[in-house]
């Protein structure tokens, strides 16, 4: 990482590259110290819009995977929907949930929960799936009803395939946020990058992207650690 | 053994599990295969009879017939008279498979008291089971409550699993293979262990093994299945002490009557 820092200062500085079309890194560090506050207070939106984002998204996720393991014919109609939704790219449908949502955080919040959606869909069926079928037998042995295979079997064997898909989705929230406030902010990180980009402040536009990479990395900190907590046993081991 | 298991091995009393004329096809048209047919036997109560055969001749599929897992294309399947289904609602049997098949998200407690949490609350709460805390000392297991399955070693894990199969106390034990993933020390210590289990209790043991050795410690009878779809071969009465002790394990009776059942295999 630091020589790939050097090799770009050192490019920079060669080469008498323009700052307004790539910043040197000492510029990029200088940016971020003189807008640090303005990064911080945009940072605060995007942050909400992905958190909230990735909570409903997953959410309805997770429901439409536990929906579609116990009804196979739901699945079969409507997985390829959720295949047509994943296929139509989210920049072109972020203007139809402005047009619908207005001008607030809702469109914002709708885009990153639409980006968080599918990773978890895919995982999240194929970990409720995803059972030892000698566990299933235990469970028929002791007639347990579904709701109680669900509580005590499934829910935990899909946890490990759920935080797959948490740790991806995490980052993608971001994005969504960031995408959903191009269409449409005076606010946030997105728009802080639109800005920056309209007045040549390749710097700030440079300390902007950092900022949007510090945030999603965080979320992804934040996930791998929760998942540490929870999942305390090895999801690779047969017993 | 106790009274009840020599009134048993008598067969005094009325069979804890009555299979007749079974059979089980597995799929249907071109691609249907014909596990097993015309299965016939009794077994008496409080007995340890071993199914033995050949890979894949269908003993497995046997027991999951009994435990209620496979409907048989045809035959009737009584347990203390009962259908299996009934059984099963009952508690009256349970089941250890060749994988501890233990949750590794609890603790070595939370799995033993898995019986207590599912299945039908009357039964739950039928008052004729054992503290968790029991089973765990019955497998030797006390002091590992806590533990995480993962941090056991393979024959802890069973134990673990065999303390969850006696904690409802059962009527009958159905076991897969239940020590064929284990090494050869740890399944003769988990072998007299569990003839221990089995003389202290009225329990019925259906094992399945394809370890001759095995299946002449443990069992009072042995059945024989050929191969695919399986038959009852025979049946071979175990002409062993009740009591068993490891020493027995390298008595040259052993070694005899594992010959008489290689002969039953090899004519299947």
């Amino acid at each position: 990482m630091a020589s790939l820092l050097t090799l770009w200062q050192l490019i920079c500085a060669g080469f008498a590259i323009p700052e307004y079309l790539v910043p040197s890194p000492i510029r990029v560090v200088g940016a971020f110290r003189e807008d640090w506050a303005l990064l911080i207070s945009n940072s605060v939106p995007t942050i909400t819009e992905a958190f909230f984002g990735f909570l409903i998204g997953n959410a309805i996720a997770i429901s439409v995977a536990i929906w579609f393991v116990y009804n196979k014919i739901f699945e079969e109609m409507y997985y390829p929907v959720a295949i047509l939704i994943k296929t139509i790219p989210i920049v072109a449908i972020a203007p139809v949930l402005k047009i619908i949502l207005g001008n607030g955080i809702e469109p914002k919040i709708a885009v990153a929960a639409l980006i968080c959606f599918f990773p978890t869909l895919v995982n999240a069926v194929r970990g409720f799936r995803a059972v030892n079928p000698n566990l299933m037998e235990l469970m028929h042995v002791l007639s347990a009803s579904r709701t109680e295979v669900f509580r005590f079997v499934r829910f935990y064997g899909a946890l490990p395939y759920v935080f797959s898909a948490f740790k991806i989705s995490v980052t993608m929230c971001v994005l969504g946020a960031i995408v959903g406030e191009w269409i449409g902010a005076n606010k946030g990180i997105g728009y802080i990058l639109l800005q920056s980009m309209y007045d040549f402040d390749t710097p700030r536009l440079f300390a902007t992207i950092l900022t949007a990479s510090l945030i999603a990395i965080g979320g992804f900190t934040i996930v791998s650690a929760l998942e540490k907590i929870v999942i305390s046993w090895d999801p690779g081991e047969s017993i | 053994m106790n009274a009840t298991h020599a009134e048993a091995g008598a067969g005094n009393s009325a069979p804890a599990i009555s299979l007749r004329n079974i059979k089980v096809t597995f799929g249907g048209g071109a691609k249907a295969v014909e596990a097993i047919d015309r299965i016939d036997f009794d077994v008496a109560d409080g007995e340890f009879i071993t199914l033995i055969g050949h890979s894949g001749c269908g003993k497995s599929t046997l027991l999951r017939v009994i435990a209620d897992i496979i409907q048989p294309t045809r035959g009737s399947v009584r347990v203390f008279g009962q259908s299996p289904d009934v059984a099963r609602r009952k508690r009256a049997f349970s089941m250890v498979f060749q994988q501890s098949v233990l949750m590794p998200w609890a603790t070595v407690l939370e799995n033993v008291r898995l019986p207590f949490k599912v299945g039908p609350k009357a039964i739950r709460a039928s008052g004729t089971s054992m503290d968790a805390l029991d089973a765990l000392r019955l497998v030797d297991l006390d002091g590992f409550a806590d533990a995480k399955p993962t941090a056991l070693s393979g024959g802890m894990r069973q134990r673990v699993a065999i303390a969850r199969a006696l904690v409802t106390r059962p009527r009958i034990l159905l076991m897969d293979e239940p020590f064929g993933a284990l090494d050869e020390l740890v399944r003769d210590a988990l072998n007299v262990e569990l003839l221990k289990i089995w003389r202290q209790s009225d329990m019925t043991v259906v094992f399945v093994t394809h370890s001759l050795q095995e299946a002449v410690f443990l069992s009072q009878r042995v059945v024989v299945l050929s191969r695919r779809p399986s038959q009852v071969e025979g049946i071979l009465e175990i002409d062993l002490p009740t009591k068993r002790t490891l020493g027995l394990k390298d008595d040259s009776r052993i070694g005899t009557e594992a010959a008489r059942l290689r002969a039953l295999l090899d004519a299947g």
